[in-house]
């Protein structure tokens, strides 16, 4: 594993994440693996302050729904995905609410700034504070 | 039509850096092809058997002169001077070199179009009617909600890696030319008894090894919810979508195995979660994107009686124009079926035709249909033999549509790397034998496959035909009562295949025998077919 990539400014929290069955009430950082259901977790969200999800592959998706469910639920800790990702897929993760990336292949920090600048605007609603070109559209004619 | 905002520009310029960037990063070789393959499938770019294949996308199926033009430019500067116009509305170039697709890119932008999401797991181009805004029969011009759809999945951060490919269609009419029966989910627009417009949803059709009629989850959604409602469908596939097995992981699996009351319920469970975050834009951004789709000012006094004493046009009338909204007007369909040639191919000359044809006569719009033929929508009846006599010289009136030689077909061994046998040379052959008697056939709707994923839509085929590959040679197994349409239907093996010249000989004893058990002239193939079932069939092909 490359070194993790992360877009927050607290400092890490270090704890081991333990998988989901052995994880109980009180434990700070827990691992997700793909087919996880995140809704589980919903009850612990005031005590984690790390939530680990897996990429065991690159054509694995559940992951960014995972991630937005957490969010949605109010999570405001690490949301750390873990496994085969690559630079360009950080704006699909960060959208989805990941602040943190330990990819398996190294992340160049340049092009990583690149890609997150790329697109000035964005469709549609995510797990981030970006609004929507919609609610742009509308603001410039109100 | 749609016409883009600064904002919509932004972001395929932005698109179009992003892949200059990956593609220099590959030439490079600062990333493997492993890397690469998935980055350049989001941008519809894949590696055939002689060379890279570009898909640009058509959203729903509609371009303008200034588009088509391009499309045309693209042909002869980077391919060989051909396009491919494919069964869901968007283009296909065989001959792409890599270091030129950024450039490609780049043209493809200054015209306001886009290969995103036309390959990879995520949601694909919107397809839609081809008569839009022009039909009879329509209830609304379904393309506003495509083009929003359109926005909405653009980039969609949770659902680009999906457990498969996504489509969605959309029709305003309840006379269904979009199959939407067929496709992961299909909408309809409806009336509710106030006659407010809203959505009739379905979900989990498809073609491929598995084919599947969608079921209806929902008779009627309020469209100014329907984003949160897609929203929730495609969380409960991204979440619960098989992804063990590829051949498994479409959405009509999920659906088939919950059953679609219950996938409808978990549907509603998530949705009920994911509505009240806000995720439907106002009611006024719809109305913003419909304004752009207001149809081109028509002649109210359009004269209807046309002059059809030339029995090449009044029967190329006949056969390719449908009637318009306006009495005064013709819905024109260009056939790019000349028995003979390739199903779906226009040379880049014949692009730039239709450009001029579209804006001179046509309210400056051209429309790609599913069965990879072209349509203007808006023509004056008046001006109808004018522009017949253009199309005549450039090789372009085929007066086919719908009938036995108008075959679609998917690109099969010829292009592509997943296939077990071709499947241009025997719509080739097909076409050239049956043109002859195909006014007296009427309605016969032939499609070629060239491998069990179904690209050329056999399933739906009055006759299929599938290439499969029996120990190392081609070949092709026939198939019998299939529907696309509102009566949509899956069509059904026969019986044992046949080499490439037993195909042809099949057909043809499946066509003789179909005279004979015609109720009467008007009765067609798939009605025939439908009421005396296969056994006639079978006897006639093997005896
Ligand atoms: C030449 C490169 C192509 C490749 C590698 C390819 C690959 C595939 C595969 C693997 C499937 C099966 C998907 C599944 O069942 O999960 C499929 C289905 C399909 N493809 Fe293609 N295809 C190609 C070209 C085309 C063309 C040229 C068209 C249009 C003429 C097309 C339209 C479709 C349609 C309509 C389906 C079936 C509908 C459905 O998704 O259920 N494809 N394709
Ligand atoms: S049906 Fe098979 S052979 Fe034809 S284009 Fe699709 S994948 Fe290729």
């Amino acid at each position: 594993m490359a070194e993790v990539y992360r877009l927050r400014s607290d400092p890490e929290h270090t704890a081991p994440a333990l998988p989901l069955a052995e994880y109980q009430s009180g434990g700070t950082a827990v691992r997700l693996e793909a087919g996880d259901d995140a809704r589980l977790l919903v009850p612990h969200l005031g005590t984690l302050r790390r939530i680990d999800i897996a990429f065991p592959k690159f054509r694995e998706g559940r992951g960014y729904s995972s991630a937005r469910i957490l969010r949605e639920a109010g999570f405001t800790g690490e949301i750390r995905a873990v496994g085969v990702l690559y630079v360009d897929q950080l704006m699909f993760l960060t959208r989805a609410g990941f602040d943190a990336v330990l990819p398996e292949t190294p992340i160049d920090p340049a092009v990583a700034e690149r890609t997150l600048a790329r697109f000035p605007n964005v469709y549609m609603k995510a797990a981030d504070s970006l609004q929507p070109i919609w609610a742009l559209r509308e603001q410039s004619n109100a | 039509m749609y016409r883009y905002d600064e904002y919509d520009q932004a972001i395929v310029d932005a698109r179009v850096a992003e892949f200059r960037d990956q593609v220099e990063r590959r030439l490079k070789n600062e990333i493997s092809e492993e890397a690469f393959k998935p980055l350049r499938l989001m941008n519809g770019l894949y590696l055939q058997l002689h060379a890279y294949m570009l898909r640009v996308a058509i959203p729903y199926g509609t371009v303008d002169s200034r588009q088509m033009r391009m499309l045309a430019h693209i042909a002869r500067r980077y391919d060989r001077g051909y396009g491919h116009f494919t069964t869901r509305q968007n283009i296909q170039y065989n001959w792409m070199k890599l270091e030129e697709m950024p450039d490609l890119l780049a043209d493809l932008a200054s015209v306001e179009m886009h290969a995103f999401q036309t390959s990879g797991n995520c949601i694909r181009n919107i397809s839609s009617d081809q008569f839009a805004a022009a039909a009879a029969d329509e209830i609304a011009d379904p393309r506003p909600y495509a083009e929003l759809l359109r926005q909405w999945s653009t980039l969609h951060p949770e659902f680009s890696f999906l457990p498969r490919k996504f489509k969605i269609a959309v029709t305003g009419s309840t006379i269904d030319r979009a199959a939407i029966k067929l496709h992961d989910i299909g909408l309809e627009l409806v009336q509710n008894d106030a006659g407010e417009i809203g959505l009739k949803v379905l979900v989990g059709g498809g073609m491929g090894r598995t084919p599947m009629l969608g079921h209806v989850i929902r008779k009627y959604l309020p469209v100014a919810d329907y984003l949160s409602y897609m929203e929730a469908i495609l969380r409960v596939y991204n979440r619960h979508g098989r992804r063990d097995n590829i051949y498994k992981a479409r959405i009509k699996i999920l659906v088939n195995d919950l059953g679609a009351a219950e996938f409808a319920r978990q549907v509603e469970e998530e949705w009920a979660l994911v509505k009240p975050l806000g995720l439907d834009p106002p009611p006024s951004e719809l109305a913003r994107i419909a304004a752009h789709f207001a149809p081109p000012v028509l002649d109210a006094n359009a004269p209807v009686e046309i002059d059809q004493s030339n029995p090449d046009f009044a029967n190329w009338v006949t056969v390719n124009t449908h009637p318009h909204k306006a009495p005064g007007y013709a819905i024109v369909t260009i056939s790019l079926k000349a028995p003979g040639e390739i199903p779906g191919d226009a040379s880049a000359d014949q692009m730039d035709i239709i450009a001029d044809l579209a804006q001179r006569y046509a309210g400056d719009e051209i429309r790609v249909t599913h069965a990879q033929n072209l349509v203007l929508p808006h023509v004056r009846r008046a001006d109808l033999f004018d522009l017949w006599q253009v199309l005549v010289s450039a090789g372009l009136a085929t007066a086919n549509l719908d009938r036995a030689s108008d075959i679609i077909s998917c690109p099969g061994l010829d292009y592509c790397t997943l296939a077990n046998a071709r499947s241009i040379p025997i719509a080739q052959k097909l076409a050239v034998k049956l043109a002859p008697q195909e006014a007296d056939l009427g309605e016969l709707k032939i499609k070629v496959s060239g491998c069990i994923n179904g690209c050329g839509h056999h399933h739906a085929g009055h006759i299929g035909i599938l290439g499969v590959d029996r120990k190392g040679e081609e070949n092709y197994q026939l198939l019998l009562g299939g529907s696309g349409a509102e009566d949509a239907t899956l069509a059904k093996i026969l019986g044992p295949g046949f080499d490439e010249n037993g195909i042809v000989a099949a057909v043809e004893k499946v066509i003789d025998r179909y005279k004979t058990l015609r109720a009467d002239p008007a009765e067609r193939f798939l009605d025939t077919y439908r009421r005396v079932g296969a056994e006639p069939f079978k006897e006639a092909v093997y005896g």
